[in-house]
């Protein structure tokens, strides 16, 4: 490497794309936004035990504007669905959804006239976290996997399917 | 001077409805003249589902109901269905239903002071209740594998035997939680912010109270001495020694006191119920109805035909039509079930405390500023999952 003995101590050359997405996979703000069952889990992934703050993820927005990660906790209900979907496209992009549960994911052990049968059918899903309800590890675990996705993202054009 | 009323949507999605609550308010300046809440927003078809299921697979969707009073749900089902059948759970299931739907109180109680304090915004009790809340959930998570749907009573009983560590759980639960309420009244009940956003707001008199079929903590705080537990018993109640705590005040303060002094009763009761835990079976032995247990079904020929045939076909309860209540954390949670002889229930329906509570919000805020609505949402302490099933 010539170029990097020639510039003095302190300076790291990375391309901008990099630094972008060191930038944002450890600084996405979550929305807060419960359904369910599921919303208490993520509630305790963000209490004292599991503490989410250790990845940077601690600041729950009340606002979908001030959001890049949208956390679907819990059922969705066909009344609900419309509303999700217009707080999806309030937020700015780039954004990420996560969809926690069986019941965000699939439906769950709710198959009936009630309740959407997969969040993804209005909103494209990033990661899914199985389990009825997940573990706050488990959400750990999605929300590290997304910040691994985050790292893979192209700055030039959108990489990823437009909702 | 010519003014305008103004129509504000508070939710669905707003931090503070306890999920997604819709409260369409009109108000003239800060001052609200009509409060409407429409719920529906989480609506799951659980009363229909139940129709389409056997008796025992209707349980795991009762937990996810009151998703914070899971085991209460669990009681209030398996008490009805047992009514249908004519069987009793035998002592051990019963003292353990009732420490475990104590220990539901507990958590319950300890979500509803988080969220209700973070939304007047005192953010630091949510973190200290969410540190004792694990410990409860350690427990669901040692007798049933489940952290939260734990779907442990069963028909006739309990879905294992209690675990070996289950007591020292419980023994540290009951040493630690005492000190924790005093650290909740150190940080609350003399607080000037607390005491100005709670004493004074959301009163409704004893009789609009009754009027309104408002129950739980909500009507003791209001002055009625009534409490399920004690009024009618259910599940050996009227073995244990506990008091009933009302308030005379009626607003969201009192409903505070109401419930902090409740969740020390609680521990009463979970102690009591730990000393006297009786030995023997923790499920009914009526074979053809009531699952055989573990041990049985796994070494016994007949017990594993049984135990196949019960989860295949299930079982033919009699025509007729049972109403059991139990009192749950939030209030009176009813199950109404009708059975046309067939394996499955002909109908079901829930009478949820959160609901009836939720229908006396106007009650509560009309005339108030609007910031007194989120103290009122709060104080009431409503289970979406619940209002909406």
């Amino acid at each position: 490497m010539g170029l990097e003995e020639k510039i003095p101590d302190g300076i790291i050359l990375a391309t901008a794309e990099k630094v972008v997405n060191w930038a944002r996979k450890r600084s996405t703000w979550p929305f807060g936004f419960g359904l369910a069952c599921c919303a208490i889990e993520m509630m305790s992934s963000f209490g004292p035990k599991y503490d989410l703050s250790r990845f940077g993820m601690e600041v729950m927005r009340a606002s979908p504007r001030q959001a890049d990660l949208m956390i679907v906790a819990g059922r969705v209900s066909n009344k609900m669905a419309p509303v999700l979907k217009r707080l999806y496209d309030q937020m700015p992009n780039p954004k990420w959804v996560i969809s926690m549960g069986a019941c965000a994911s699939c439906g769950g052990i709710f198959n009936n006239y009630a309740i959407l049968q997969g969040v993804d059918k209005i909103v494209p899903v990033d990661i899914y976290v199985p389990g009825c309800p997940p573990r706050p590890e488990q959400l750990i675990d999605g929300i590290v996997k997304l910040q691994k996705l985050i790292d893979q993202e192209k700055l030039k054009g959108d990489s990823r399917q437009s909702a | 001077m010519q003014t305008e009323t103004m129509t504000v949507n508070l939710g669905p999605q707003h931090p503070a409805t306890h999920g997604v609550l819709r409260v369409v308010l009109e108000l003239d300046g800060e001052v609200v003249i009509k409060c409407t809440p429409e719920v529906g927003y989480l609506h799951t078809g659980i009363e229909k589902t139940a129709e389409a299921k056997l008796y025992y697979k209707v349980i795991p969707m009762t937990d996810r109901m009151d998703y914070l009073a899971p085991m209460s749900n669990n009681l209030g089902y398996c008490l009805a269905v047992e009514k249908l059948l004519g069987v009793e759970a035998p002592p051990k299931a019963q003292w353990a239903r009732v420490l475990l739907t104590e220990i539901t109180r507990l958590n319950s109680h300890l979500v509803w002071l988080g969220t209700h304090a973070l939304d007047i915004g005192a953010m630091s009790m949510l973190l200290y209740v969410f540190r004792e809340r694990e410990d409860l959930l350690t427990i669901y998570e040692a007798v049933s594998g489940q952290r939260m749907m734990s779907t442990y009573f069963r028909i006739g009983g309990l879905a294992d035997d209690l675990p070996d560590d289950f007591e020292p759980m419980v023994r540290k639960v009951l040493k630690t939680f005492p000190v924790r309420f005093q650290e909740y009244e150190n940080i609350l009940t003399n607080n000037r912010i607390w005491r100005n956003r709670t004493i004074g707001v959301g009163v409704i008199s004893k009789e609009e109270a009754i009027k309104s079929g408002i129950t739980g903590p909500m009507l003791r705080a209001a002055g009625v001495k009534h409490d399920l537990r004690k009024a009618r018993p259910y599940s050996s109640y009227e073995k244990f020694d506990f008091e009933i705590p009302t308030q005379q005040a009626s607003d969201c303060f009192a409903r505070y006191q109401v419930r902090l002094e409740e969740m020390r009763q609680s521990l009463r009761i979970i102690q009591q119920a730990m000393d006297g835990m009786p030995e023997g079976r923790y499920l009914a032995r009526v074979p053809g109805v009531v699952l055989p247990t573990k041990e049985e079904a796994l070494f016994q020929m007949e017990a594993m035909i049984y135990h196949f045939k019960l989860v295949t076909e299930g079982f033919h309860p009699p025509k007729g039509e049972v109403y059991v209540t139990i009192e749950s954390p939030k209030g009176e949670l009813g199950y109404y079930i009708v059975s046309d002889g067939g394996t499955m229930p002909y109908r079901m329906r829930v009478r949820p405390p959160s609901f009836v509570n939720i229908s006396a919000l106007s009650k509560l805020v009309v005339g108030r500023l609007l910031a007194d609505v989120i103290a009122c949402i709060g104080s009431i302490d409503i289970v979406l999952g619940e209002v909406d099933r």
